[in-house]
């Protein structure tokens, strides 16, 4: 893959006026962002169809900073904004944007009845461990004993694993890479975008300042030598126990599948109907 | 256009069946919903008819995404419609405040049903008049119409669909149970006789830049809807006209909503609709809405055969509020009585707009009746 330069896709895409951002040094967003941008770039997409959508949170505020269509909506409600816009112009491609608050918590059940219903749409999924913007309690991906404000000693609950989630709800494609991971990032991303239906890249992004900070490790190089110390790839999982796996997060590629995106299922619903009801010219 | 129904001539339907059927003909291409008595046949008019349309009939997970998916549908272009009762309005009201904010013309339907929570599911109450106006966060201005029969059912959806576009901003239909599941005959028009609305599109990129803005001075800004290369960014963050994120100015705060109600309030005249019964040289006024309406009419013939010079005014459209108009008819009457399926909401603000001109008096039924014409009576005449 031939890789412009970053100063290209920053002022092919983004709205010069809104800059600078509001990440925080060292913020995973921007990584991300620039992946999806790379691979919106490199599929040479129109940036007229693409929709971007988002809820609340640090990660959803993308949508305001790429100079395309963009829908900023309620915490967590993204998704069934977007399956409004998809199914009223099924001609638009719909990336939404997301924390892991925003999609696990908050937005839980919009997220599994997106894919549920395989809603056409490309979710790129930040998770930092933590509600970023709201300055650092934890979320529902926050491994046991990860600290957050909500949770000073020590987070005693268990953790959703989105990607695995989104893979037993019908997802057609999953995949989770940490920010380290850029080439495969940017592969996962093209391929999510070329597909019908939903699908899901999920990202470690670090978050130094809300999240870093409260576990000690106050930079993004330190976060990233954490997620290369807790990741696991795929292939290697699967040689593991259970227990090896404890703490652990296998990143990969978990579903690449083809089931009829929600846009086809509606437009054979309506065939039917008229059918049934003998429209049909 | 071919209909799933017949058009230019009467038919005999449930209010609910009415609503689906108006929605249709106004141009409504995009239902999402979830089920609740008594608004469900709403959405099984919309799930049969909205496929032989070529529209979106959409179950969600719940309340919220429904009225999520029908603003998304706007933005996409679309007349887009939601109907659910009491409790799935509260679920609702988030993104009610967002569509206001976001200036995302919208109709949403609250068939009201009696108690609080899930109370009485099958039986008529008007209990979310106060949620209608205020159930949302921060300051907003939005517009609520109140039928009271199953034609007015039909011709107010056409209506609420027709202020939505032209207003650029959510409406809401109040019915309630009685309305809702009533049979009676209704005019279906063809499609050529109904006046449609459609948003103001922008003419120019100018315009098009300005998504947030008044570029016609009547504080409506066309809407770029998604698609047309315009790359609109749309937030619920307080925006400037451009529609960039400015939160922390107090002024652009301001003119923002300022303007939201502005582009409502200067057109009240439009907007605003009564009837008036017996009213000229009546020293006793009712005020209702809704069903409640019916029963008043009645109550004022009676009234009037007893010599109590009655007479009845009808809200069709509940917010925005002419206080002023009822101060008016404070000054000109004795006293006003207000007959209301609560225990008191549209009381208070019709003795807000009496500004104590007149005494108002509030006659309560709750529990799933529509109050009698003698209940009215008898209050009146002590
Ligand atoms: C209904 C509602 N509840 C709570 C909030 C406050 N809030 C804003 S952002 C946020 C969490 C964001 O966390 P996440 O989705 O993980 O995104 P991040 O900021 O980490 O990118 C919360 C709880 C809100 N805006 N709306
Ligand atoms: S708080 Fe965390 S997620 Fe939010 S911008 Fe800062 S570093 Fe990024």
């Amino acid at each position: 893959m031939y890789l412009k330069s970053a100063y290209e896709i920053r002022d092919k895409y983004l709205r010069k006026d809104m800059l600078p951002t509001i990440f925080c040094p060292g913020c995973g967003i921007g990584s991300v962002l620039q992946f999806t941008l790379r691979a919106i770039d490199d599929l040479g997409l129109n940036q007229d169809e693409i929709v971007w959508v988002s809820g609340i949170g640090c990660s959803s505020r993308v949508p305001g900073f790429v100079n395309f269509d963009g829908l900023h909506t309620t915490h967590g409600r993204a998704l069934a904004f977007a399956t409004g816009i998809k199914l009223a112009n099924p001609d638009l491609k719909i990336i939404a944007f997301m924390g892991d608050g925003d999609a696990a918590a908050i937005g839980g059940n919009h997220f599994i009845h997106a894919i549920r219903r395989n809603l056409d749409v490309t979710v790129i999924l930040i998770n930092n461990f933590t509600y970023g913007m709201t300055g650092g309690q934890v979320a529902p991906t926050a491994l046991k004993g990860l600290r957050g404000t909500t949770a000073p000693y020590g987070q005693f609950e268990n953790p959703f694993d989105i990607a695995n989630l989104a893979v037993s709800a019908g997802a057609n494609y999953v995949a989770r890479w940490t920010v380290f991971n850029y080439l495969q990032g940017i592969n996962s991303i093209k391929k999510a975008l070329q597909k019908e239906g939903f699908t899901l890249v999920e990202f470690l992004s670090p978050c130094p300042i809300s999240f870093g900070r409260r576990n000690r490790m106050k930079t993004a190089p330190e976060l990233i030598r954490w997620y290369q110390k807790i990741t696991v790839p795929l292939a290697k999982a699967k040689k593991m126990s259970e227990e090896e796996l404890e703490g652990k997060i296998v990143i990969g590629e978990f579903a690449d599948r083809d089931r009829p995106g929600l846009v086809r299922e509606y437009q054979e619903y309506i065939k039917r109907a008229k059918k049934m009801m003998g429209w049909e010219q | 256009m071919r209909y799933p129904f017949p058009v230019g001539k009467s038919d005999f339907i449930q209010g609910d069946e009415a609503i689906a059927r108006a929605a249709i003909l106004a141009g409504c291409r995009f239902y999402a919903g979830y089920p609740i008595t008594p608004a469900s046949e709403i959405f099984e008019a919309m799930a049969l008819y909205m496929p032989l349309v070529d529209g979106v009939s959409i179950q969600m997970e719940d309340e919220i995404a429904s009225i999520a998916a029908i603003i998304g549908a706007s933005w996409a272009g679309a007349k887009a419609m939601t109907a659910t009762s009491g409790p799935g309005f509260s679920l609702m009201q988030e993104n009610l405040g967002y569509a206001v904010m976001t200036e995302t013309p919208i109709v949403v339907v609250d068939v009201q049903r009696g108690g609080p929570s899930t109370g009485q599911p099958t039986l008529p109450a008007q209990g979310d008049i106060m949620q209608s106006i205020w159930g949302t966060h921060g300051d907003h201005m939005l517009i609520v119409l109140s039928p009271s029969t199953v034609q007015e059912a039909f011709d107010f959806t056409i209506r609420a669909f027709n202020l939505a576009e032209k207003y650029r901003t959510p409406v809401v239909l109040l019915t309630d149970a009685e309305i809702a599941h009533m049979r009676e005959r209704v005019y279906i028009p063809k499609p050529e006789e109904i006046e449609t609305v459609y948003r103001k599109l922008p003419q120019n990129d100018e315009e098009a830049k300005l998504p947030f803005g008044d570029p016609h001075g009547d504080g409506v800004p066309p809407m770029p809807i998604f698609g047309k290369g315009y790359r609109t960014y749309v937030t619920g963050l307080t925006h400037d006209e451009r529609g960039r994120p400015r939160t922390v100015e107090a002024e652009i705060h301001e003119r923002l909503i300022k303007r939201i109600f502005r582009k409502v309030l200067d057109h009240k005249d439009e907007i605003i609709s009564r009837e008036e019964f017996m009213l000229e040289d009546a020293e006793i006024a009712i005020v209702t809405t809704g069903i409640v309406s019916r029963s008043a009419v009645r109550a004022v013939k009676i009234l009037r055969e007893k010599g109590v010079k009655a007479g009845l005014l009808k809200l069709n459209t509940i917010w925005p509020f002419d206080f002023d108009y009822i101060e008016e008819l404070a000054a000109r009457v004795r006293k006003i009585y207000v007959p209301e399926m609560n225990l008191g909401q549209l009381y208070h603000l019709v003795r807000e707009g009496a500004n104590g001109k007149a005494e108002v008096e509030l006659i309560v039924k709750i529990g799933g009746e529509v109050h009698t014409p003698m209940e009215i009576v008898e209050r009146v005449v002590g």
